[in-house]
């Protein structure tokens, strides 16, 4: 069910439209360069924690 | 103030010796000036009407021209750590160099307008409004850069993404620079007050901006 | 809640944590309110028609591309003055969020201008304002980028925020002169007081809602720039923990080269 657009519905539509193509891709943008950070660090971390693992065998 | 003044003459003495650096920026100008009637067409009447706003541009984009190397020459032979380094505060080290900046790549475009005007097809009142303008804007355009060329100091290619950041901080300057210079021609419109904000901006840039790229370069070099 | 809480980046991970889902439900409740009232219930303007309703996402971009570089002002002070260490996360953050609410202006009030004025653009002192502003915005990211180091980039976007923001009122006010000089009579004029209620509330609403989804994209970015940096000290970390163990390993005389200024420069921010 549209709203009632009067005698330029294509302006009102396309600016409604764009506004939400790019927000909603700013949404995706950051929310996937949330998770990417986060998974990176995790890895980051996983693999440092496996180093010091080791690395304190030998020195013991 | 006798460091300063030797400074001013340091300064001075290298844009005169090296390579013809005080002519290029004016024979940069004479380029934009001569290339605005093969865009627009040579219909005099019409290039006598916008020629204030030519000349304004052409003299906004040649003092952003020479302005990447104000600093980076200096922080490339190390000079710029001494600067940093002195008693004298750089604030006002700052001031001094862009003075010395200005008298020598400025002052020539300042000094170079009423004959470029000649091109243009501009009347003798206008021509002496418009390097009226040029003389007390064109410093306010050198102050401003100054806050570019200390962002960009560290960067190797910084005169791009200077004019970037430069260019619109000086629409003010733009703007009542040429409303000053056509209202000499327009006698319907007072030329003073235009004018009297332009003198404003000089004299606002003057003090903020040497306090800003101060506090720029100082970041930048620890 | 103190303002020094939030100082320390692991705090203000754990608070946004809690603080995130709360944000995003009260974002999308107002945000539905917002436009359900501008679309089905907000009457047409008797001069120009339904167009109005573009006005409705129009004014809240105007509003947010200010409002964030606000923001970013007020965090390159803490970063200048206070060398605050969430500052130029928060302004880093900012940056692309509000050039994106300011590009969404440029492209609405085009719309909107279209129908209204018969072309896709006008000179008009507050669309040649804003598209200053969006040069800046971007101005601003290129700065960020170009610089590597975070710190230093910081910084020197910090200054550049500050006197663009300076001369914001100064780019005004000369738009404004040009302006009135170049053309004698603005075509469409939306004047605050004389708006009616029955525009106004839904305007009103929207402002809120959009401002809401900007908070939220903030924190978000901010939590992603916190990581980012946390990832780069990391890596550092283990760079020169390498480089130390092959100098360790290769020459037992290198102890007396083993303080490089690249080892000692390693940023002092790891929280962990």
């Amino acid at each position: 069910m549209l709203p009632d657009l009067g005698n330029h519905p294509g302006f009102i539509l396309a600016s409604y439209a764009v506004s939400l193509v790019l927000i909603g891709g700013l949404i995706a943008w950051i929310r996937y360069d949330f998770r990417h950070q986060k998974s990176l660090l995790a890895e980051l971390e996983a693999r440092r924690l496996r180093r010091r693992s080791a690395a304190k065998d030998p020195k013991a | 103030m006798r460091a300063l003044t030797s400074l001013f003459v340091r300064e001075m003495q290298l844009a005169i010796r090296i390579g013809g650096g005080v002519w290029m920026g004016v024979l940069f100008f004479l380029c934009v000036i001569v290339v605005v009637p093969f865009g627009i067409g040579p219909d005099l009447n019409l290039l006598s009407r916008i020629g204030p706003a030519i000349l304004w541009i052409g003299a906004l984009l040649a003092s952003l021209l020479g302005l990447d190397r104000l600093f980076q020459a200096d922080r490339d032979d190390g000079s710029l750590d001494l600067l940093l380094m002195g008693e004298t505060p750089l604030e006002l080290v700052v001031f001094v160099k862009c003075l010395a900046h200005w008298a020598a790549s400025g002052l020539p475009l300042v000094i170079s307008a009423p004959v470029f005007a000649l091109f243009l097809n501009m009347d003798p009142i206008a021509t002496a409004a418009l390097t009226v303008t040029l003389v007390a804007g064109t410093p306010a355009l050198t102050l401003i850069g100054a806050i570019g060329a200390a962002l960009t100091v560290s960067l190797r290619r910084g005169g791009l993404l200077l004019a970037i950041l430069v260019l619109p901080l000086t629409i003010p300057v733009l703007i009542f620079g040429v409303s000053a210079s056509n209202a000499a021609l327009n006698l319907t419109l007072p030329f003073t007050t235009p004018f009297a904000i332009l003198c404003a901006l000089t004299l606002i840039s003057a003090v903020v901006e040497p306090y800003a790229a101060a506090t720029a370069l100082r970041f930048a070099s620890d | 809640m103190a303002i020094i809480d939030l100082a320390n980046p692991t705090r203000f991970m754990r608070l946004t944590d809690r603080l995130l889902p709360w944000l995003v439900g009260a974002t999308v409740v107002s945000m539905a309110i917002g436009l359900y009232l501008a679309l089905y219930v907000s009457p047409e303007d008797y001069q120009q028609g339904a167009t109005v309703k573009i006005m409705y996402i129009h004014v809240p971009f105007a509003w947010l591309s200010m409002f964030a570089y606000t923001v970013m002002a007020i965090a390159s002070f803490g970063t200048l003055v206070w060398k605050h260490p969430l500052s130029d996360v928060s302004a880093k953050a900012a940056a692309p969020i509000g050039a994106a609410f300011t590009f969404l202006c440029l492209v609405t009030g085009s719309l909107w201008g279209k129908p209204m004025w018969g072309t896709w653009w006008v000179w008009d002192a507050r669309l040649t304002s804003v598209l200053v502003l969006f040069i800046m915005y971007l101005g601003i990211i290129a700065l960020w980028r170009t610089i590597e180091d975070p710190i230093r980039a910081g910084k020197a976007v910090a200054v550049l925020t500050l006197v663009g923001y300076i001369n914001i009122p100064i780019i005004k006010f000369s738009v404004n002169w040009w302006n009135t000089l170049h053309q004698p009579a603005s075509v469409v004029r939306m004047d605050g007081p004389s708006m009616p209620p029955s525009i106004l509330i839904p305007l009103l609403v929207n402002a809120l809602a959009f401002t809401l989804l900007f908070m939220t994209l903030h924190f978000i970015a901010m939590r992603s720039e916190i990581l980012r940096r946390r990832i780069r000290t990391l890596r550092q970390h283990e760079a020169a923990g390498a480089a130390g163990v092959a100098r360790a390993t290769t020459s037992v005389q290198a102890t007396a080269s083993a303080h490089s200024p690249k080892t000692n420069k390693a940023p002092v921010e790891a929280p962990s």
